[in-house]
C-alpha cells in the first residue's frame, strides 16, 4: 500500500470511489447468487414443490399449525408446520423448547421421506413483539386480545 | 468554527480533555439508569418471562457494535483522503471497544438463545455475519500491531475497515435481505416504524423506554471511551516523537 501515500488527493478520492463500487457490485454478486444457500431454512412450499431426497438434512420452517399438535407416547410430538400455502406434517423426538406453541414460529433440522418430516433438532422461532404479561393477561379477561399476526414467510 | 480544526491534535486535546470527564461521567450515570431500569423495573415478558431483560444489554450492544464499525469507516475514510493523524488514531482506538461490543452482543445473544430459540448458536445469515464482523475486528487489530510505520498501518486498516464494512451492514440488514432466518427482524427501529407508515406497537413502551436510555448510555460509554483511546494513542505518538529527537540530539 505504498502506492496510497504517493497518490495526490484527487486520486485517492479516485481510488477509493472504485474500490468501494468493485465491494458493493461484488458483495451483491454474491449474495444474489448465494439467494437460495443463505437461508437458513426452506418454507414448506418449497418442500412441497420440489421434494428433496429422502436421505438429504435440511431445515423446515414456517408456523406450527393451529390445533395440530399431538402428543404421543414418550416424548414423541406430531404436529403440521405452514406457511399459508403448503402443509408438511412434522414427527419429532426430544425435548421442545420453551416458546414452541401453536401459531408460533418454529424451525426444524431433519429429514423428510415424502410423507412425514422427521425431525431431529427444533428451535422456536421469536417475533418482534414484547409486551408486559399483566398486559397481555388483562386484554384477554376482556375478551379483546388478538394474537400478534406473525410476519407471512415467503 | 470548522469540524477540521480538530485534525490539529492540540486543539483536538484541548477539547476533548474537558468534554471527557463530563462525558464519562454522563456514560455511566445513563448505562446504570437505562439497566437498572430494564432489570428491575420492567415486567415479565407474555412469552419470554424474565429472558426479556437480557434485551437491555444485547440490543444497546449489538447497536455500538455496527455502529462502532460505521464510525472507524468514516474516521478510516477521513484518513486515506485528508491525512489527518488524529482520525486515523480515532479509527484506532474504537477497535477494541468495538469488539468488546461486540463479543457482549454475540455472548447475551447465546444466552438468549438456549432458552427461547431451543439453541446457543445457529447459522443463521445475521448470527453468522456477525461472528465474521467480530473476526474482521480482531484482523483490524492485529494489522495495526503487525506494521510498524504509523501511516502505512493506517493505510492499509483503512482498506480493511472498507471490506468490513460489507459485513457490519449485513449484520444490521441480513433478517431484510434473506427473511427465512432464525433471528427476528428489527423491532425497535423498524423501517416503517421510522417513516410512520407502520403504526403498531410491537415493543411495549414499558420495555422500550428503558431500552432507548440503555441505548443512549451505551453511546455515550463508546464516546467516553473512545475520546480517552484516541488521546491515549495521540500521547503515545508524541513520546515516539520526543524519543527520537532526543536520540538525534544525542547522536
Amino acid at each position: 500500500m505504498a502506492g496510497l501515500k504517493g497518490l495526490k488527493k484527487k486520486r485517492r478520492v479516485q481510488v477509493l470511489m472504485v474500490a468501494a463500487l468493485a465491494l458493493v457490485l461484488s458483495a451483491g454478486l454474491i449474495g444474489y447468487g448465494f439467494r437460495d444457500g443463505i437461508n437458513f431454512f426452506r418454507s414448506p412450499s418449497q418442500v412441497m414443490e420440489s421434494p428433496p431426497a429422502p436421505n438429504e438434512v435440511f431445515r423446515i420452517g414456517g408456523l406450527v399449525e393451529e390445533g395440530s399438535i399431538v402428543r404421543g407416547e414418550g416424548e414423541t410430538v406430531r404436529f403440521s408446520v405452514t406457511d399459508g400455502g403448503a402443509v408438511v406434517p412434522v414427527e419429532f423426538t426430544g425435548i421442545l423448547p420453551d416458546l414452541f406453541a401453536e401459531g408460533q414460529g418454529m424451525v426444524g433440522t431433519g429429514s423428510y421421506d415424502g410423507r412425514v418430516f422427521v425431525a431431529t433438532e427444533i428451535l422456536a422461532k421469536h417475533d418482534e413483539t414484547y409486551m408486559p404479561k399483566e398486559v397481555v393477561d388483562a386484554l384477554k379477561e376482556q375478551g379483546v386480545w388478538e394474537e400478534p399476526e406473525p410476519e407471512p414467510e415467503s | 468554527m470548522s469540524l477540521w480544526e480538530y485534525a490539529n491534535p492540540v486543539k483536538f486535546m484541548a477539547t476533548s480533555g474537558r468534554i471527557l470527564p463530563a462525558c464519562a461521567v454522563l456514560a455511566g450515570l445513563v448505562t446504570l439508569v437505562g439497566v437498572c431500569w430494564g432489570f428491575f423495573a420492567t415486567p415479565e415478558d407474555y412469552k419470554q418471562g424474565a429472558t426479556v431483560k437480557i434485551i437491555f444489554i444485547h440490543v444497546p450492544a449489538a447497536m455500538m457494535a455496527i455502529n462502532a464499525w460505521a464510525m472507524m469507516l468514516v474516521a478510516s475514510l477521513i484518513w486515506v483522503v485528508r491525512r489527518h493523524h488524529v482520525s486515523a488514531l480515532a479509527a484506532k482506538a474504537a477497535a477494541p471497544v468495538g469488539v468488546a461490543m461486540t463479543l457482549i452482543a454475540l455472548f447475551t445473544g447465546a444466552v438468549w438463545g438456549q432458552p427461547m430459540w431451543g439453541t446457543w448458536w445457529a447459522w443463521d445469515p445475521r448470527l453468522t455475519s456477525f461472528l465474521i464482523l467480530f473476526l474482521f475486528y480482531l484482523g483490524y487489530m492485529a494489522l495495526w500491531a503487525a506494521i510498524d510505520d504509523p501511516d502505512t498501518a493506517a493505510d492499509l486498516t483503512s482498506v480493511l475497515c472498507l471490506v468490513g464494512s460489507v459485513f457490519a451492514i449485513l449484520s444490521r440488514y441480513a433478517v431484510n435481505f434473506w427473511n427465512q432466518g432464525l433471528h427476528q427482524g428489527a423491532s425497535v427501529l423498524r423501517a416503517g416504524a421510522v417513516t410512520g407508515s407502520d403504526t403498531e406497537e410491537k415493543v411495549s413502551n414499558v420495555y422500550a423506554l428503558p431500552l432507548f436510555v440503555s441505548m443512549a448510555g451505551f453511546f455515550l460509554l463508546f464516546l467516553a471511551l473512545v475520546l480517552m483511546g484516541t488521546r491515549t494513542e495521540i500521547r503515545a505518538r508524541r513520546i515516539k516523537a520526543l524519543e527520537a529527537r532526543a536520540r538525534m540530539a544525542d547522536a
